[in-house]
């Protein structure tokens, strides 16, 4: 039998990059602070020592060259796993990752495989630190945008380990979106206490979970509530409140965003009528407004009321923490949103 | 270099009967700068290479047929229809891939030299781009990770002296990009552009070094491309360049060179050369006709090739 832990987040990343090294030679890491620093959020804490400085690998702050070099070691055998210290900062290697990395295959015709993790940390960090404008968004909705890329957004520590085995594994380029917020549980107690999901048992062998595979955090009846890392935390917390006065939700992670779980979603929606979808990106042309269209096409006559989003508002992240939290969707907002659906506001 | 001539030339024919559904930057003029560099490769090195790429992909060992397929957007070219001119790759031969974004390929050879060195290989990867991408900040990251990190890279600059219409001298300072080099601890070298034996002897030593794990080098080729920009750019290029200069560099041809130096050395015949012309013309009429003769990619087929695998 396998061993079980409880591990959080940022463990879970490490133990899944750890086994993947172990398993495959050709698995290397890049990026900022990677090394013996162990990575700005403690991911690669020990690769290093553990497998030397050739597959854990130091860069420079040069991000077109982190990304353009995990293209070019994957089109040659290697499986990078590539590291933006910030999801922020993926705008300084753009083309990289939207003209080279995500469309190599299908431009060459299907003759080449491009098997990198980009991992990157995004989200905000409120209540624990205030990162403002530059190290705060969550942009995955930009990626979704992109053919060729595989997005997964994962909200626990179980989810985490098993994609990322599956991302290492498979042959296409994946972006990996990692909730900053997640990564602290084990370090802040005023964390785990909301939130205990935060904290979660994991198989210590190593397992996968296929992409594409929606994962119902909690069934329920009333209204469905598709949401995406830590926005699936906060939904459980408003979920546990709630069945207080009666009203059950149901709470969907699509876990991917590319490829999305559709049937997952729609099915839910057949039993509840009612959706919100809660994700922390900008509002305007973003995760919620594609899960909305997406619903609209696919379930439009089980719908009983408009889909409702729960997003960030359409502002740069602010650093006062009293504006950041209005920016930043809260527990209040699902809250509002849920009850306003079954008429209790 | 006579095969990517006629290649370029019979493109720019049957482009202007309308026969190429895309955009096509033509080689003609720089051959010397491909053929030399190619030729201090062995198949299993690697290159990547740029929108203005078929004579890249010719050297590197591209079959006529499936270059021309892939120009036509059929089914059997390289990358089935998919790329087009600007877009060709062949693993089997090395070419990672041509890219369209100037600058693009340099830190994807690092990754490449990185991969090799790596899995403990000595293969080598050359890395062309222009004088405009000299100027891009992928340049900067990836000649000063490749140099960091030793990795076993050329970098071939084809210096043209044009950035589609802005010369050179007005996106740089400097006379020599290759300058630029000694920034990154990277030692540089210039060759004649122009001149295929003395790009090729250039390009073998700083292949030597990175095969010996001796890192990379920036090989800069002085050259000059004898059409427009892309074809359809007015007069050749005129409008932003002087005659005179288009008809010195022309005097240059490294083809016309080469062919003077073999006979005059006694090493081949005009008429041993006009044969290999002939055999050139042939091959090329027969990818042509291929080209012609197979079949685009179905409409059904749009959405394949995106992944490996859906989950």
């Amino acid at each position: 039998m396998s061993e079980t832990r409880e591990l959080d987040f940022a463990e879970a990343i490490r133990e899944a990059m750890r086994q993947e090294m172990l398993r495959d030679k050709t698995v290397i890491i890049l990026g900022e602070d990677v090394g013996k620093f162990g990575g700005i959020f403690g991911c690669t804490k020990g690769l290093q020592a553990e497998f030397g400085e050739e597959r854990v690998r130091d860069t420079p702050i040069s991000e077109t060259a982190i990304v353009g070099a995990a293209v070019g070691a994957a089109v040659t055998g290697m499986h990078p796993i590539a590291e933006l210290e910030f999801m922020d900062f993926i705008g300084c290697p753009m083309d990289q990752v939207f003209n080279q990395m995500a469309k190599i295959r299908y431009m060459f015709g299907g003759s080449m495989k491009v098997p990198v993790v980009l991992r990157t940390p995004a989200g905000s960090r409120y209540p624990v630190a205030c990162g403002a404008a530059h190290h705060s968004q969550s942009l995955e909705a930009w990626f979704m945008h992109v053919p060729g890329l595989k997005v997964v957004t994962p909200s626990m520590p179980y989810d985490a380990k098993g994609l990322l085995i599956n991302a290492i594994r498979g042959e296409d380029p994946v972006l990996f979106v990692e909730h900053k917020l997640l990564y602290y549980a084990k370090r802040m107690a005023s964390l785990r206490e909301p939130y205990p999901t935060l904290i979660q048992k994991v198989p210590e062998e190593p397992y996968v979970i296929p992409f594409g595979k929606a994962d119902i955090k909690r069934s329920g009846e009333d209204v469905t509530v598709v949401a995406t890392m830590m926005m699936v935390h906060k939904a459980l917390r408003v979920a546990g409140d709630l069945a207080k006065k009666g009203i059950s939700m149901e709470i969907i992670d699509p876990r991917t965003l590319v490829p999305l779980d559709k049937q997952a979603i729609v099915d839910s929606v057949k039993k509840t009528g009612k959706v919100v979808i809660a994700s922390e990106d900008t509002k305007r042309a973003g995760v919620g407004a594609e899960i909305a269209t997406m619903i609209m096409e696919e379930a439009f006559d089980y719908l009983d009321a408009p889909v409702k989003r729960v997003s960030a508002l359409d502002v740069p992240i602010p650093y006062a923490p009293s504006l950041e939290s209005t920016v930043i969707p809260q527990e209040k907002h699902v809250a509002e949103a849920v009850l306003e659906l079954v008429g209790q506001k | 270099m006579l095969r990517i001539r006629r290649f370029e030339e019979r493109l720019a024919d049957e482009s202007a009967q309308g026969n190429i559904p895309g955009l096509l930057h033509l080689y003609v003029g720089e051959e010397a700068v491909a053929v030399g560099a190619c030729s201090a490769l062995r198949k299993d090195d690697y290159i990547t290479s740029t929108h203005r790429g078929h004579g890249h992909c010719i050297a590197k060992g591209g079959e006529l047929r499936k270059m021309m397929a892939e120009l036509f957007a059929k089914e059997t070219g390289y990358c089935k229809g998919r790329g087009g001119s600007m877009h060709v790759a062949a693993p089997d031969i090395g070419i990672v891939g041509c890219s369209a974004i100037a600058g693009a390929g340099i830190p994807i050879a690092a990754g490449v030299g990185l991969s090799a060195k790596l899995r403990k290989t000595d293969q080598v990867c050359v890395s062309f781009f222009g004088d405009g991408a000299s100027n891009t900040g992928a340049f900067h990251e990836g000649m000063n990770l490749a140099s960091l990190w030793e990795l076993p890279v050329v970098y071939v600059l084809e210096n043209n002296l044009y950035a589609i219409s802005t010369p050179a001298a007005r996106s740089s300072k400097l006379k020599n990009i290759s300058d630029r080099a000694a920034a990154y601890g990277m030692p540089a070298a210039i060759a004649d552009g122009m001149d295929v034996l003395s790009v090729y002897e250039t390009v073998s030593e700083a292949v030597a070094r990175a095969r010996k794990g001796q890192g990379p080098t920036l090989v800069e080729c002085k050259t000059y491309r004898f059409r427009g920009h892309h074809e359809g750019d007015p007069k050749k290029g005129e409008t932003y360049r002087n005659k005179q200069e288009m008809d010195e560099w022309e005097k240059l041809d490294p083809i016309l060179r080469l062919k003077d130096e073999m006979i005059k050395g006694k090493k081949a015949t005009q008429a041993e050369l006009d044969a290999i012309d002939q055999e050139v013309m042939k091959e090329l009429e027969d990818a042509v006709t291929f080209a012609k003769e197979s079949p685009s990619p179905k409409p059904e087929d749009a959405t394949t090739y995106l992944f490996v695998s859906e989950s």
